[in-house]
Order: C-alpha cells, then structure tokens, then sequence
C-alpha cells in the first residue's frame, strides 16, 4: 500500500503549517497465513485438538453430575485430601468443563477461523450539521407551540408543583423508623440500672468478686439479657434485645489497685482493682477486647484503636478519640459484682448530637 | 515457495471473507423473523463490526463476564436465600452450630452451604466472582488512562465507567452484609458508626436505615432488596450504555501500520470476535468456577452468627472497601470536636464521607481536566503509549500509590502479624507515606517516561545497540547501531507532538468561549507543567540527517571488510523479514 | 446454676422435653466427678517422691531460670528498654510452668517483647521437676489432668451441645485476638497471639488458666473448668472437619481472599485474555487459491 491512498492519520487535524510526519505510514503489512491455512495436516490436528477439547468438558460436564449424586453433604461430608468432597469436585469439575469450552472456541478462532483482518472506516461522533440544525429547529418549534416561554406564570407554578412533589416522596420515608422507633435518645441510655448484676457472657452467670484473678480478662454482660425467673427480668425480643445486647456489652478486668490512675475513681467506681468498661468501641463501635495484661491496654481488632485500662481507658493509639465510657461497680451483699448505675454518658461511635443527651 | 505441493492445500478452512450467498436454513429463519423484526438494516453493520485485537482491550470483558457470573449464581442463591432478620435456632447439618440462636438469614446461608448440593460452590462463586468483577473494573480503568483512551469523544463512557465501579463496590459491600455472619454484622456496625458521624442528619439517617436503633430487624431485608433489585438493575442499564457507546465510537486502537485515526483494523465480530468473547466467556466462568471449589471465601459458618458482643481478629471488609478503611486507622488520634454542643467526627468523616467521594470526584473530571488543559477538541481513536503522555501517566501512577497505600493499611494488622512488624510502626509509616508517597511516585514515573521517550528517539535516530563493538584504526571503540524496522519506526512515530498552550497563541480554537485571562494563565501554566518536559519525536529532516550520517559511517566501513553486520548476534533479521508482521 | 446459654435453652425446650432433668442431673454429675478431679490434691503415682522432684526440678531452676527469674523464682523487676525482664513466679503454679517450657517458649533464646514457641528443652521428667519446685514456691494452678479438657467421658449429645456451647464461648472470649479460624492475629507494638493449629489442648487449657505473657487469665472464675473444656472441644472438632469449602489461604479473613482473588483470578484471566489476543504462529508458506 503506497502512502498516497493511506492518508496520514494526523493529516486532518494536524494544522498545515506543520511539517509533515517523520516517516510516511507503510500500510498494513500483507496478510500471512497459518500452518492451519496451508498444511491440511496442521489443520487437521488442530481439528482432532478443538474436538478433543470440547468431548474432554462433556465428560467433565458428566463428572459433576456423577460427584453431585455421589458425594454426601450434610452430617456425613466426604473429604478429599481433608477437604470437603462434594464443593471441591463439583467446582473442578465444572470448571474445567467450561474452561475447556472455551479454549476449544478460542483455539477454533485462533487457528481455523479466517483471520484476515478487516478496515472498517470511522466517522465521527458528531451527527452532520445538517441534522444538528434541522434538530434544533425541532426543539425550537417544539417549545414555541408550547408557550411554555411566554407564559411565565405557568412555567413557574409547572415547576414548582412538581418540585413541591418532592416533599411527599421524602416525608414518605419517615416511617423507615416508625413511631417512637426514631427516638434518638435511646442512645443515652443502656439497660444497666443500679444494682443489676454484671454475668458472664454467653452463659449468663454471675460473677464473685472473689473470683476474679489479677490479670483475668471477662467478657460480660447485664444479667436482664439472661431472664430468668429467679432475677425477675422480663424476657426481651427480637430488635428491643439485639439493641440492649449491641449497647450493654462491657469487659471486666482486674489489676493491682495501686496500678489504677485517679481517671478511674477507683475508689468509687472499682472493686478491688477490679474494674468495668464498655466492650463497645468509641470509634465506630467493634466490639472490643485485645486486652493485654501486662499494659493494661484494649486493641480494638477493627481500626487498631488502643486503650490504656489502668488510665480511664484513655486512648493511647489509633483513631479513636474518646476513651471507652466506664461501668461503675460495686459488689452486692453475696459478693457477686453489680452496677452502682448506668453508664455516665452515652456508648460507643460518636454522633452529632450526643453531648445534648 | 515452490517447495509446496498446492494440491494439498486445504481447501475447506475459510481464509477471505465470504460472500453472500443463496440463504440457506438460517437465512430463511432470519427472513422469517426480519418480516416482523426489521432487524437486519441494524445488523448489517454490527454483524461484521470490527474489533481490534489486544490483550488489554479484553479487560473490560473481565468485567462484564463476571457479571454475568453473578447473575447467574446469585439467582441460584435466591431461591433459598431468606433475608429475615428472624431469630431461630439452627439445626441444619453443620454440627459446631447446631443449637445455636441465630437469624433466618445466616441459617438460610448455612443451609445453602451444608444442605443444597453445590449451594456451597454458588455461595464461593457468587463471592469470588464479586472481587473479580471490582478488580477487573479497575485494571480496565488503569488501561482505559494510561493509554488515554477517555480523550474525546469517550468522556462519557468513562464517566459511566466510573459510576459502574462506584456501583459495583457497592452491591459488593451490600453484599457481604446480607448473610448475617459475624463478619458481616461488624461491617454493619461499622457503617452505622460511618453514618452517625455524617453532620446534622447523621443519627436520624443511621435511625431510618436500621428501622430504629441499631441493629433493628430491617437492615438484612432492605439491603438484600438493593442488591437484588436496586444496584443490580442499574448496573444492567449502565452496562448498556456502556457498551452501546463502545458499538457508536468503535473501539480505539493501537497506532501501527495502517491503523489511523480514521479507521479500525481488526476481526469482525462474527465469526472471529464473537468466538473470542464467547470462549472468554467460558474461561471466566471456568476460573471462577474452579476457585469456587478449591478456595475458601467467606466461611461464615467459622465467624458465627453476627452477635453484636463478639468480634474476630482480622475483621476487614472485602478489598474494594479496603482502602477507605486503611484511611480510617492511619488517622491520628483524637480528630473529633466538640463545636456548640455538638460532636464532629473528623477522625470518620474525613476518611469514609469526605475522601472516597472526592477521589471518585476526580477521577470522574480526569478527561475533562485534561482536555481543558490541553485545549486539544479533537477526536482521538489512536491509543497512546503510557510513556507518551509522562503528566497524566504519572498523575495515574501517584493516584494509584495513594490508593495502594490506603490499601495497605487497611490490612496493616494482616501485614504486622505475615512480616512480623508492628502494627503501631506500620501505621506510623502510612501517616507519612500516604502524602511522600504519591509526590515521589510522580516524580519518578514522570522521569521515567521522558527517558524512555528519548530512548524511542535514540533508537529513531541512531538505530538499536547491536551489542558488536568495533575498534577504529585509531583504537577507538565503539558500538556499532543499526536502524530499525520500518514498521517499528513509523510506529515509533506514529504520535502527536504536544503544544504547550501559551496564552492568546491558540487561534485554532475558535469554539472556546471569550477568553478569560486569569484561567487563560493557569490553563497556560498547566500546559506548561504538563509538556513543556516532555520529548517531541525527531522531525523528518532529523531522521534525514541522522541516517544521512549512518550511510556515511557504514561507507567508511564498508572498505574495512567486517565480517559482521551486526545482525548476527540478534533477531532483527528474522524480524525484518516482510512476511512477518510485527506486532506493536 | 445456670451452665447453658439462653439460645442452647431455648433448644433443650425443643428437643429433650421430659429427660432434660435426667440429663441435667448426670451433666452436673459429671461436672462434679471433674472438678473433684481437678482440685484433688496430689496425683497419686509419684515415681520419684515430691520432695525428690521439688530438689531437682530446683537445681536445674537454678541452672536455667534463675538469671531473669532470680535465686528464689522472686523475678527480676529490672525494667530494660521497657521489657520487664523476669517475673516473679510465685503462684504462677505448676500449670504455668508446663505451659512455658513445655511448648519451648521458656527458657528464653533472647530477651523480647514476646516469648515464641519454639523446641522444647527439657525432657518430661525435667519439665515436671521444675513445675513441681515452682508449685512449692506458692499455691498456683496445678497441671490440669486430661479429663479436665477431654469431653470423652460425655454423651454423643452432651458432647454436640458441649462443642456448639464452645464455639460460642470462643468466639466471644478467644477471636478477638486469636482470629475466628484460630489462625492468631496481630497485637500492639510488634505482639501477637500465636496460632492455636496443632497445639495441645493440655497447653490450651494451660494458657487459658494461666494468662501466659500478655494474654490474659481465663481463670476458673472467668471461665468455669466446663467452659474451657467446652472451647478445647469446639477447637478439636475444627481439626477433626474436612475444610468443606476448599483451601482456607491462612484463614485470615478478606485480606487473604482479596489477595487471591487478584493473584489467581486477575492473573490467570490477564493471562487468559493475553493467550487470546496472541498472534499464532505463523508458516512462510502462501495459501494458493484453489
């Protein structure tokens, strides 16, 4: 192809002053053939290799469904080189099924499909200016006939009717939340109360402060998420209980009294060293419980927040920026760890409004 | 030639284009259907549309397929999927859970791995498939910059593109959300500390989401109504106008040989194309299926039911959200104020409401940004080489640092507890880095580039190092060149020359709008800032002259009786030879 | 007393009906038989006699330990570069020392934030020895014995709820550190919680009773005896199940799935697609028209 009928691609919109291209576009280099194109041995192998390929995925296709009726799942799980059976070979198996379809297409198209390349001119994005204009002579028409232009006073209350709409389609959404529901002020407040006992999570005991060991790390939880009818708490469901689990959850420690700073009342609010935060982190709210027992300190797993215990569970690292809010505890008449009250100030992530609380 | 017996030749394998022909079977179907469809005036051309062919023109496909792979398992999914946030006890056939509380979301996804033959394999598929969909969206959009591809008329459709990733994260995050696992749970959590600390509205938002105070029992059901119906739907309309767009612009190419700005050379859809899609098709299907049954994703029955008391070491969210989350560990301590009574959480605003938005921002404007800067309103369908455009590689790369080191802190305790570092120290670094970082990154891919741009100029001007020394009667040494190809060299050169925009010099661009002074000079700054380094290919009369010299040496030399020309120690000679085209 | 969680009694209500006092009654039987056993003193078969073992296990304190720990196991409070350099080890108990040197961390190769696993040392005997002089320097945790953390003895159905139970408390008191697969995580400055694969569930209960290095105690008043035994279980049936959903890639969560998800799934379908647009080979030969 000679350089006069392949024009330079930057001729059109290079400006003329310019100097021509360094070196003249040879064109597209002649077409070259395949083994495939010219040896009928070659295309006869790469015939046997594609329909090899695509008889191989039928009888992996088979296989799946030999393995989905052979391997058990459920109590009796086959294992496979400790793995379990069934998702393993049904996994395999299909994958290599369609993998192999798919190269047995792509080598069809690689080798035996023509592969001569083809030119298919470009024209540009833009619609001709003939239609441009015929176009917005349309729009023109269009908004003339309407009027809209020149009765302003429609126009405007059009507008404003269906922007008003908006306010409908918004206060709709309202009751996402409904009733008392979007009462925010339930975030002050958690389900401890004087007196209630701290318990062991999961299995909702109690705990004797005499039990507690220096360096013991106990996750914890209020004894009215573990009703029953010798502690008289009312049973709690379904969102009520999962939002009084997610606010009441807390971590009793106990170190060395003398180790303790004046940020955690201990003589107030500790027994003995022994001393109670809530498990909810103040940055977006993990649950929060890397305690180490020689530092004192709580990592939060999330965002790596770290809280000194010993020092009112001021933060020490990480993004955090409040210290965790303390649970103050006595211990009652049978020994048993208890809340003197509800935590001081609200749990967990900050909000907006949360120092009006 | 004349060693080939010709009555061998196959004559069964098609290698022109066909011609029409008497239709057959199908063409009395496609007749049938054309009297009621009147499809084949719009097929005519799009049935033989060409494409070009190149590796990294498949990217997107990665995409799309692994689309398609999700619909596909997620419908699977569906049909025993319960998004109720219910609480029951499982008593399913996974052992270590039976007799647990538990809500109907997390006991369906257990039933769907531990009782529906192959449930399991569409759960890990259906993930998988997920973060192959968000990384193969961003390794399509790391090529659709760096070869600037989103120059005019493609704005659009990177705009598009951009909002297709933004969606795609997600349905993803939405997603990992529905199971009701304790990973799950704790990224919900995590959420709807993100949406209290949103200013004014924040705690309402975070109450209206959740139906009440977290966790409520409507978060499952209405984010599994998003990500069936809301985001996936989108996506289907966006793709579309994705590709429909890709149809009317026809795909952008390579420079070479006969591929100009004014036409496509590549395979037509049907047979070549459409094979090549079809098959990847399978193949994508094929991978996903394979690490569906041989990796582990998400093993929820591991985490437990989400308990808003518990939490696990290593709680991340999947990759795609990691980046935000690294911005949200590397704050320092103690970003929050207190300003009339009311709390501003700088410390979560800043790294999940401020930040990720802005960079998707950005992105967005990145062709606009560029073409403004340039002024350049013409249409571009020849790709550029990264190395050509130094600014805007650079720009990509130092984008691409900070997103990396986000990425990185995000699983800063994954890399302390793997490389045996501290987590304190690796956050420490990020503090620092994540601002050095991209500064340096640019600076040195943008050397980078310009000495790679005057390497291509060597090798123009000077030919390529054959690696023979020769020795000069006078004892000199030197290492002998040769010139390159042709083809390799209009490749070479087959580049725009860059014009530093300098105030009222453009009258080219009439179009523009009555010239503003004041952004006129920083349009001109910005130009400068952008080219004025860069190298400009030789100019014909540069290439004369240096060849010019080259003959001349080679005469000089030519009575010397060297034995070699060079091309013995080199592949050059296979590659000049004319029947063998060179790629690239 | 109330030994199961709210949700396993819900469950009991559906399942056992009339025989769940009966089962109550032998489960609190066995717990008792446990805990007799537990903190009975002194197992009977000594080989060579207490005050043999508290000798010899004291020369090779003195021999091995006493550098940090000091003479008398008093510890050595010098704080250097902000490590304490030996604790003391009075009440540590016997359970402590079985731990430590029994999983090699103890004696120490070098003075460090954290004490690794690594060869074990000393002989059995000798481990025994030096647990048995620590034991007398002040009353401690004593080595637990097998049935304290083997749900052998219980029923196929005690043992489904003991392990479920398990689960749970783990997942509550053990995977903030320990990671939900038991695959240990990172901690501040440079700590970590160590992998809980492939130890012994001895160890296990020892670590538990006795808070080794920074890991807090679960002690018997944190974690009742059953309580552990339950969590040992629920680990031991981790190891005993097939990895149902294939390989697990360190068990550590997204990080390592999104890492694969790039390496294998982006990679291989890069390398797929590069395959794909590849020119094939090509033959010097032209095709003549038939």
């Amino acid at each position: 192809m000679s350089n006069d009928n392949t024009p330079s691609p930057y001729e059109s919109h290079v400006p003329s002053h310019r100097e021509a291209e360094p070196i003249p576009d040879p064109g597209l280099p002649a077409h070259t053939w395949r083994p495939t194109d010219v040896d009928p041995k070659a295309e006869k192998r790469a015939e046997r290799q594609i329909a090899a390929m695509f008889v191989a995925a039928m009888v992996f296709a088979v296989l799946f469904v030999v393995a989905y009726f052979s391997f058990e799942i459920g109590d009796s799980w086959d294992t496979f080189g400790g793995l379990g059976a069934s998702t393993v070979t049904l996994g395999l198996t299909l994958g290599m099924s369609l993998l192999l379809i798919g190269t047995g297409i792509i080598q069809l198209a690689r080798k035996l499909m023509a592969d001569a390349e083809m030119v298919e001119m470009r024209h540009p994005a833009a619609s001709p200016p003939e239609d441009r204009e015929a176009t917005i002579q349309a729009l023109n028409d269009g908004l003339d006939e309407a009027g809209i232009g020149r009765r302003p006073l429609v126009r405007n209350t059009m507008l404003g009717a269906v922007g008003v709409l908006g306010l409908p389609a918004v206060v709709l959404l309202r009751d996402l939340a409904p009733g008392n529901a979007l009462d925010i002020n339930k975030l002050a407040h958690t389900i401890w109360e004087p007196g209630m006992r701290l318990v062991r999570d999961v299995v909702g005991t109690p705990i004797l402060a005499s039990e507690v060991e220096m360096g013991d790390l106990i996750n914890a939880a209020p004894e009215a998420m573990f009703p029953s009818e010798e502690n008289g708490y009312p049973e709690l469901e379904g969102a009520e209980e999962q939002a009084e689990k997610a606010k009441g959850a807390i971590i009793i420690v106990r170190m060395d009294p003398s180790e303790l700073t004046e940020a955690t009342q201990p003589d107030k609010w500790t027994v003995d060293g022994i001393i109670c935060y809530s498990k909810i982190c103040t940055h977006v709210g993990c649950p929060i419980s890397l305690y180490e027992r020689t530092t004192h300190h709580v990592l939060c797993p999330c965002h790596q927040s770290t809280f000194d215990l010993a020092d009112g569970a001021k933060v020490v690292f990480g993004p955090a920026a409040r210290a965790l809010p303390q649970l103050p505890i006595a211990v009652d008449e049978e020994g048993y760890l208890v809340a003197q009250s509800d935590f001081t100030e609200p749990i967990g992530a900050s909000f907006w409004e949360r120092e009006k609380l | 030639m004349s060693s080939i017996d010709t009555s061998k030749v196959a004559t069964s394998n098609r290698t022109d284009a066909a011609t029409a022909s008497k239709p057959g079977r199908a063409g009395s179907l496609a007749t049938w259907a054309d009297d009621r469809l009147g499809l084949a005036s719009a097929m005519k051309k799009n049935l033989r549309k060409v494409f070009p062919d190149h590796w990294s023109f498949m990217l997107g496909e990665i995409a799309l397929w692994s689309f398609v792979v999700l619909l596909l398992t997620g419908v699977f999914l569906t049909l025993w999927f319960n998004p109720s946030m219910g609480h029951i006890t499982y008593e399913g056939s996974y052992d270590q859970l039976r007799g647990v509380g538990m809500s109907e979301s997390m006991a369906s996804t257990l039933h769907i791995s531990f009782d529906v033959r192959g449930g399991l394999l569409m759960r890990q598929m259906h993930h998988w498939a997920a973060s192959i969909f968000v990384a193969s969206m961003m390794v399509h959009l790391l090529r659709v910059a760096f070869t600037g591809a989103y120059r005019k008329p493609r704005e659009l459709n990177w705009v598009i593109g951009c909002l297709l990733l933004l969606l795609g994260t997600l349905e993803g995050f939405t997603g990992y959300s529905l199971p009701d696992d304790l990973l799950s749970g704790t990224g919900v959590r995590a959420a709807d500390g993100f949406l209290k600390a949103t200013p004014v509205v924040g705690t309402y938002m975070s109450f209206l989401l959740f139906g009440g105070e977290f966790p409520g029992e409507s978060i499952i059901p209405r984010l599994y109504i998003i990500h069936v119906l809301l985001i996936p739907g989108i996506l289907l309309a966006l793709i579309a106008a994705h590709m429909l767009l890709l149809v009317y612009h026809k795909h952008t190419q390579w420079p070479g040989p006969g591929r100009t700005e004014q036409n496509v050379v590549g395979y037509p859809m049907l047979p070549v194309y459409a094979a090549k899609a079809g098959g990847f098709f399978f193949m994508v299907f094929g991978v996903i299926a394979i690490m569906g049954g041989l990796m582990s994703i998400n093993p929820v029955w591991k985490f437990g039911p989400y308990d808003p008391t518990k939490v696990t070491a290593g709680s991340q969210p999947d990759w795609y959200m990691g980046w935000p989350d690294g911005l949200l560990r590397i704050i320092p301590t103690g970003w929050e104020s207190v300003i009339f009574g009311y709390t501003i959480s700088w410390n979560v605003m800043l790294p999940i409401l401020i930040l990720p938005p802005l960079m998707l921002v950005i992105l967005m404007l990145l062709p606009f940004i560029e073409g403004w800067i340039t002024g350049d309103k013409r249409d571009h369908h020849l790709l550029q080489r990264p190395r050509n455009a130094p600014t805007r590689t650079a720009v990509m790369v130092a984008l691409m640092t900070f997103y990396g080191l986000a990425w990185a802190a995000g699983g800063n305790d994954i890399i302390a507890i793997r490389l045996d570092l501290s987590i304190n120290q690796i956050t420490y670094f990020m503090r620092v880095a994540i601002f050095l970082g991209p500064i340096l990154a640019f600076w040195i891919t943008r050397r980078w580039c310009i000495s790679l741009q005057r390497h291509d100029n060597e090798k123009l001007l000077h030919g390529y190092e054959t690696g023979v020394i020769t020795r000069s009667p006078e004892g000199a040494y030197a290492e002998r060149h040769l010139p390159i190809n042709p083809t390799s060299a209009y490749t070479l050169t087959a580049r725009d020359r860059d014009e530093v925009y300098t105030v009222g010099s453009d009258t080219d661009a009439a179009g523009v709008d009555a010239p503003n002074s004041r952004s006129e000079k920083l349009r001109a700054k910005l130009s400068s800032w952008m080219y004025s380094h860069n190298v400009q290919k030789p100019t014909r009369a540069e290439l004369e002259e240096a060849h010019h010299h080259a003959e001349h040496e080679a005469e000089l030399q030519a009575g010397l009786d060297h034995p070699v020309d060079g091309h013995q120690f080199d592949d050059h000679r296979l590659r000049d030879t004319t029947d063998v085209p060179l790629r690239d | 007393m109330r030994l199961l969680n709210r949700t396993a009694g819900r469950l009991s209500r559906h399942r056992r009906g009339p025989l769940a006092g009966l089962a109550v009654l032998l489960l609190g039987l066995v717990i008792s038989g446990s805990l007799f056993t537990a903190f009975s003193p002194a197992q009977a078969d000594n080989q060579p006699s207490e005050t043999e073992q508290v000798a010899q296990g004291k020369e090779l304190f003195l021999a091995s330990c006493s550098f940090c720990h000091g003479q008398n196991g008093e510890g050595v409070p010098t704080v250097r570069d902000g490590y304490q350099l030996g604790p003391s080890l009075v009440g540590v108990g016997a359970a402590a020392v079985d731990f430590q040197v029994g999983t090699g961390r103890m004696p120490m190769a070098s003075p460090g934030q954290q004490a690794p696993s690594k060869k074990v040392v000393f002989t059995d005997e000798e481990i025994d020895a030096l647990a048995a002089y620590v034991a007398s320097l002040g009353p401690g945790p004593a080595i637990p014995d097998e049935s304290d953390y083997s749900i052998e003895g219980l029923s196929e159905e005690e043992r489904e709820e003991a392990i479920s139970r398990g689960g749970q408390i783990f997942l509550t008191n053990c995977t903030a550190c320990h990671n939900f697969n038991g695959a240990g995580g990172a901690m501040p400055r440079g700590g970590y919680a160590p992998s809980l694969h492939g130890v012994e569930p001895k160890y296990i209960y020892e670590a538990m009773l006795t808070g080794p290095q920074q890991m807090p105690n679960f002690s018997n008043g944190n974690l009742s005896p059953e309580e552990k035994r339950d969590v040992i279980a629920y680990l031991g049936s981790l190891e005993e199940t097939p990895e149902y959903a294939g390989f697990t890639l360190g068990g550590l969560g997204p990080v390592s799935e999104g890492l694969f998800a790039w390496l294998v799934g982006i990679g291989g379908l890069v390398g797929a697609a590069v395959w794909i647009a590849s020119h094939t080979t090509r033959s010097n030969k032209s095709k003549v028209d038939a």
